[in-house]
């Protein structure tokens, strides 16, 4: 099935849950995030969509202004076709329902995002920081991000600040 | 053998003490594997058949307690730093630390941005040679490694130490 | 008698310990010697790479690209240049993308060499690990001889290589090539048919296929239980799909399909697969310069790709998000070691502690790739 195809079947099953979006490409579709859980459970179960590998999962800063998303590239192995699934947050209170029961990895991949950036899934049933040490202040792959100054006495120098390019 | 050259006649050498610990004690140390990163790579081939550290007396322990030379092969981070120090208080005296890589001895690529790396192990343990490179040779490693050597012979260990 | 009331035990394997492939902490649940859980723990290698690829230009990430996985550091590079080009829409020459290709599958052998060495070292034969890396050296004496380095190599860029092929290089190679094939059949006496090894990994941790697919596992792991996956001829890139080789998968051949023991035997023929591969691309590789295509200045116009190339371990994919400017917003690393080691809590339960080192063995990880 092509990209809007897939939409299309997303759509007629969940209406109202695409978001227009002129930025992103062809290959990716916005979903708003209260009924995501259900839309990925029909993604996964439904034979003709039957997405069963979720290939990754990345978590982005879009800048001062903008929100923090995470994006979901699934892929299906019996059909060979793909989508992109962009989740947008709100920088304050940044979250989602997980999908770690249906995608097994999305246990792994999601603590990694929240490591780096806080989003909260919720329903994780272990969300810790797993890169990080568990006491690390901050949220590091944000694009405001501080280091510390320094970890149980051994000290961090802070990051230099770059003057514009050459 | 600088020790024992020119210095015997039939079967009789004549050397000073210090001389001939230094030679026993520095033409065996045996070293810690603690290989963390890429440099560890290039440790395991140092160690195998064509660059051969057996040679020189080098041979693996995996533990602490049985080696007299660690060498901290690839980056520290901050959340490993610690147990680098427990490591090192496990080994028994007279120990040494060789720093290989740019990673251990500076911080290596991620002086500039890395949040999460330590900027050269010689900020938790006392570092005796450094060995530059990204990742060094293996005979660059080697180098390294008789330089110890030297260091150890020129050491004595009889002289007592004022306080 | 009663039966004897027992309680659990929490053993720590780690972080430094010469039989994890790294800096890796297991934190295992055992009654006696039978593992109930495992609790991996990782990043301690966390390096911050995408920290360091959002303040660095395009180019500068592919030294960091190598560092991650640095056991095939040339098909770490292939796939972030791959997914460069595609999101710049670049056309290398054809001289480039065969040269690309011989260093990606010579880097494949060389990894395979080294994780089944170091997998017969973790079971406790010594002498496969010294003939495989001997046969190793030779490799990196080709790569040596190309660009300068033996294990971080900087050598793909955006557009083509660093360096052309030297003089004589394809008669070293084929030379090469004529005394490694007859090593494989050393290589199977005293590893693939030993029956000691045979008894550690056959049945030994068995991974079926839907479960490996829900936990993201890719490239032989995933091959070893039967599915056919090989991203080489399921989304070609480069010039892939011009040559002719099989992908071997696993057939439970003396266990169950999907034990260690496939993981091994799956890895073993790709060796075969590669040496056809680079033998065809020798005999056809064009002239040209390998030095045309690169841009001066890589400036990729604004949008996101997601780019996946079959390294050693699985699919690497690369998530880059441009802004428009000469530094990267976002690029991300999906790494497959990180996906085989989630499987390890579930593919262990229930075996003992001797065969969860066997079971990490198989999984070939690499610490650098899985924490960054």
């Amino acid at each position: 099935m092509t990209s809007a195809e897939i939409k299309a079947a997303i759509e007629s099953q969940f209406p109202g849950t695409i978001v227009e979006n002129k930025e992103l490409a062809d290959r990716q579709v916005e979903l708003i995030d209260d009924q995501w859980l259900d839309v990925a459970t029909f993604m996964k179960n439904d034979p003709n969509l039957s997405f069963d590998q979720l290939e990754c999962i990345t978590g982005i800063d879009t800048g001062e202004e903008g929100p923090l998303q995470t994006r979901y590239n699934l892929h299906s192995m019996e059909h060979r076709h793909k989508i992109e699934v962009v989740i947008s947050h709100d920088r304050a209170n940044p979250k989602v329902a997980s999908i770690e029961q249906l995608w097994r990895i999305g246990d792994w991949f999601e603590r990694e995002t929240y490591d780096m950036f806080g989003i909260v899934y919720e329903g994780h049933r272990d969300l810790r920081r797993i890169l990080c040490p568990d006491d690390w202040e901050g949220w590091p792959l944000r694009k405001d991000y501080e280091g510390q100054l320094d970890y149980h006495g051994i000290v961090v120098p802070k990051m230099k600040e770059e003057s514009g390019w050459e | 053998m600088g020790v024992l050259e020119n210095r015997f006649q039939d079967n009789v050498i004549v050397a000073s003490l210090d001389k001939f610990l230094g030679w026993a004690r520095s033409t065996s140390p045996w070293y810690f594997q603690f290989g963390l990163a890429c440099c560890a790579i290039e440790m395991m081939a140092s160690a195998a058949s064509r660059h051969d550290l057996e040679r020189i007396g080098m041979m693996p322990r995996s533990s602490p307690r049985q080696a007299d030379v660690m060498i901290v092969a690839g980056t520290v981070t901050m959340k490993m730093a610690l147990r680098v120090k427990k490591l090192y208080e496990q080994m028994a005296d007279p120990k040494y630390v060789i720093s290989m890589g740019s990673c251990a001895t500076s911080g290596g690529p991620y002086w500039q941005h890395g949040y999460h790396v330590l900027k050269g192990v010689d900020l938790v343990v006392p570092v005796d040679v450094y060995v530059p490179g990204c990742p060094p040779r293996p005979e660059a490693l080697i180098e390294g490694l008789l330089k110890l050597q030297e260091k150890i012979q020129t050491e004595r260990p009889l002289t007592r130490k004022s306080a | 008698m009663g039966v004897v009331k027992g309680d659990q035990m929490i053993l720590n394997i780690g972080p430094q310990h010469p039989s994890t492939h790294g800096v890796l902490r297991l934190e295992v649940m055992t009654d006696g010697e039978i593992v109930s859980e495992i609790r991996p723990h990782i990043g301690y290698l966390h390096r911050c790479f995408e920290k360091h690829s959002e303040n660095v230009t395009y180019e500068q990430v592919i030294p960091f690209t190598d560092r991650c996985d640095y056991l095939a550091a040339m098909n770490s590079n292939f796939g972030y240049v791959v997914a460069m080009e595609d999101l710049m829409e670049i056309k290398v020459p054809e001289r480039v993308d065969y040269i690309r290709v011989i260093m990606g599958e010579l880097n494949r052998i060389a990894s395979h060499l080294l994780a089944l060495g170091v997998y017969g070292l973790d079971i406790g034969a010594f002498t496969p690990f010294l003939y495989m890396l001997r046969d190793r050296e030779r490799i990196l004496d080709l790569f040596e001889y190309t660009c300068g380095a033996r294990l971080l190599y900087n050598y793909m860029w955006v557009g083509g290589v660093s360096h052309d092929l030297p003089k004589d290089f394809e008669k070293i190679c084929i030379g090469f090539l004529d005394y490694f094939e007859p090593q494989i059949s050393e290589y199977n006496e005293l590893l693939t048919y030993n029956k000691i090894f045979v008894e550690r990994t056959a049945d030994v941790g068995v991974l079926p296929a839907d479960v490996a697919v829900s936990y993201g596992v890719t490239g032989p792991n995933l091959r070893a239980s039967g599915v056919k996956w090989d991203v080489r001829k399921d989304e070609p890139y480069s010039i892939y799909d011009r040559f002719d080789f099989e992908v071997p998968i696993g057939t439970g051949e003396l266990g169950t399909v999907g034990d260690c023991f496939d993981r091994y035997l799956v890895r073993m023929q790709e060796v075969i697969e590669s040496v056809k591969i680079i033998r065809q691309a020798l005999k056809d590789i064009p002239g040209g310069d390998v030095h045309q295509a690169i841009p001066k200045k890589i400036r990729p116009p604004k949008g996101s790709i997601y780019r996946r190339t079959e390294s050693p371990r699985g699919d690497l994919g690369y998530y880059i998000v441009s802004d428009g400017t000469p530094v990267a917003s976002r690029v991300k690393m999906r790494s497959p070691a990180f996906t085989a080691l989630s499987v390890l809590d579930e593919i262990s339960r229930g075996w003992m502690i001797s065969d969860v080192i066997a079971i990490l063995g198989s999984l070939d990880i690499v610490l650098g790739e899985i924490d960054r």
